[in-house]
């Protein structure tokens, strides 16, 4: 096979968190924070991954990381087999790989039109277009607006037309890879669908690869193809799709999977209550970092750390347990 | 069947500069005693109008021409701002999407709490204890020491915890919980359902709970009221709300719900056309335009409420014969 577009091995995002005075007499490990410790991930030509998990998780960051947006500390990653993790040509790489943005009308700036929002990018990288007005007809064209949008500014935007202007800037510079983060968050149902056909229609054309950042379970199985679920920084569990979700290998990923409401008032839900909060960063758990959490946790769970290993008998999920679950086990107590 | 909160008639009109926009039009609600009422709606169909209206809390710009807002038996719009002051807080609560904007970030949670007791006759300390209290009913760990926490201490599961608490302090006959989940994650979702449930049983309270997340609404409510740009089209027990919606927006929305569908799909539905101009809303029917079933008399003529069922009814001209 041939080299994935998008490679990451052992990535580490680090932040500090006390600083100053108090900064100095605190231990090393009390000054900084990984919220993203050691991800490994590839993305190939064409290809959607989406990455899950709770809040603070790393999500958001790990896509910041793979765009330049902030620091990689430690590990590394490769794009187009550039490297991203030493001198990294970010402005080339950021021609190819997009990021759009969690907040869809904030962020556009709300003072420039729709037309040179979407004209920015060739500016930005200095690209000369012969025909700007026919330019941006079209990649408005391509996101599915009207060119009567052109002249509007984004406060005269609903938050689906706004998304889709942020796709249309993401298109552009005709980029290989397209980082969304939450590209459906905050928008109504019944704009969440327009949005996600438009994704799937964007991959079709232009064989685009992604990394969908997103808490919305319901939306993944429409458009990736491989799905990570991280927690505390780090993936636990990876998979097709399809797999990940019938058979969770994961405690988490199975609880997460068994959270996200029915929109049937008749379903049946066998919840599975999560002990205690969400840990901090920064007294990370030994052993699993799941184990307080886990309803299932044994023993060694606390003294051991499992890596992410594959799950025996399904060559493509990889999960970070020591006691996974296997393919269509009833879980007990 | 006593209401907590009754709503009958209201319009709300925003003067703006492109005109006078008809932001809430003949709007009737009904939250009985001690249920949880959903409403579903998306951007611009006028969830926060509503809310502010019954808080009284509308903007300088605003005027109610029309209806009546009954909270236990009082109609909310006679009162003078004194009397409407004191039920604030008491009788009607509200938790906001983001627990950040309802807390004050400079001040303890501890302090904040027992603030909002200042009508109490009782001493600081009895305050200070059922503060404590009732952080332990939200299930905060430890409620003692995190009287003492900022809001930026706690994650933001807690924070809303903390804001759900503080709403149900002095026993509300309605709490408004204006998507109280919206902010959250899976896991954390269905904690705060799971308490709001809980706690509703014990205090009896009824909750108006907005969300357009319609798993959550589902799961928790037992009846459901359907917006769509400034006017209720449809009402009724959850059960005939999503399994028999009489009025063909309920039934595009419900379609469209990425959570409905399970078979892998490269194109999703979604329905067609924006939301009308309410500083002219169109004659007849809200949602002819872009209703797949619209036919002439739907431009013309406002469709009247039907009652489809018991305690179930939708406007549309064919509600009847649609379902």
């Amino acid at each position: 096979m041939s080299e994935p577009l998008l490679k990451a091995e052992d990535l580490h995002v680090r932040f500090s968190v006390a600083r100053g005075i108090k900064g100095l007499f605190a231990d090393r490990e009390r000054r900084t924070i990984d919220a993203v410790a050691g991800v490994s991930l590839e993305i190939r030509e064409g290809e959607c991954l989406a990455i899950v998990g709770e809040s603070g998780s790393g999500k958001t960051t790990l896509a910041r990381a793979l765009n330049g947006l902030t620091p990689i500390a430690g590990g590394k990653a490769w794009f187009a087999g550039g490297p991203l993790h030493e001198n990294a040509n970010w402005p080339a790489v950021r021609r190819q790989t997009v990021m759009i943005f969690q907040d869809p009308v904030g962020s556009l700036s709300p003072r420039m039109t729709v037309r040179s929002l979407i004209l920015e990018p060739f500016r930005i990288h200095g690209i000369a277009i012969g025909e700007p007005a026919q330019k941006a007809r079209e990649l408005l064209a391509a996101a599915g607006l009207s060119q009567e949008f052109l002249d509007r500014y984004p406060h005269q935007l609903s938050g689906g037309q706004a998304r889709r202007v942020g796709v249309a800037r993401a298109l552009a510079l005709n980029p290989a890879l397209l980082l969304a983060d939450e590209p459906t968050a905050g928008l109504d149902v019944s704009v969440q669908g327009e949005i996600l056909t438009l994704l799937n229609k964007l991959r079709g054309e232009l064989g685009l690869a992604m990394l969908i950042i997103t808490h919305n379970l319901n939306i993944i199985r429409h458009v990736a193809d491989r799905i990570g679920v991280m927690y505390l920084g780090r993936l636990v569990e990876t998979g097709p799709v399809e797999e990940v979700f019938a058979s969770p290998a994961h405690p988490y990923t199975r609880t997460l999977l068994a959270a996200n409401p029915e929109p049937d008032p008749n379903a049946k839900l066998e919840r599975i209550a999560l002990k205690g909060e969400v840990p901090s960063l920064l007294a990370r758990p030994k052993g699993c970092e799941f184990h307080p959490r886990c309803p299932w946790s044994r023993e060694d769970c606390a003294a051991r750390a499992p890596d992410l290993a594959p799950v025996a008998g399904r060559e493509q999920c990889k999960a970070r347990c020591l006691y996974p679950f296997s393919t269509g086990e009833t879980p007990g107590e | 069947m006593k209401a907590a909160l009754d709503i009958r008639n209201l319009s709300v009109d925003y003067h703006t500069r492109a005109g006078r926009l008809r932001a809430l039009r003949n709007v009737d609600l009904l939250v009985p005693a001690g249920e949880v009422v959903g409403l579903v709606g998306e951007s611009g169909c006028g969830k926060s109008t509503l809310i502010s209206a019954v808080l009284r809390l509308l903007a300088e710009n605003a005027e109610v021409p029309d209806g009546e807002i009954f909270l236990d038996g009082t109609d909310l719009l006679a009162l003078s701002d004194a009397e409407m002051r004191l039920r604030r807080g008491r009788e009607v609560s509200v938790v906001f999407q983001d627990p950040m904007t309802g807390l004050n970030p400079v001040l303890t949670i501890g302090r904040q709490m027992i603030d909002i007791q200042h009508r109490e006759a009782l001493s600081r300390a009895a305050k200070r204890k059922r503060a404590v209290d009732m952080l332990a009913r939200v299930r905060i760990s430890d409620p003692a020491s995190r009287m003492d926490a900022y809001p930026h201490e706690l994650s933001g599961g807690m924070r809303q915890r903390v804001a759900i608490a503080m709403a149900l302090m002095m026993n509300p006959k309605l709490l408004i919980a204006d998507e109280p989940t919206t902010a959250l994650d899976a896991t954390l979702e269905v904690q705060i359902i799971e308490l709001l449930q809980e706690l509703q049983g014990e205090i009896g309270c009824a909750i108006l709970f907005i969300s357009h997340h319609l798993g959550v609404i589902a799961e928790l409510c037992q009846r459901v009221v359907v917006m769509y740009a400034g006017s209720a089209v449809e009402e009724g027990r959850v059960r005939d709300i999503f399994h028999t919606p009489a009025h063909p927006y309920t039934k595009a929305l419900l379609d469209c719900d990425p959570g409905r569908i399970k078979d892998r799909r490269q194109t999703l539905p979604s329905i067609p056309g924006s939301l009308p101009d309410l500083t002219s809303p169109p004659p007849g029917c809200i949602f002819a335009a872009r209703c797949a079933n619209a036919e002439a008399k739907c431009g013309a003529m406002r469709p009247p409420r039907v009652d489809t069922a018991p305690e179930h009814w939708a406007t549309c001209h064919f509600a009847e014969t649609a379902r």
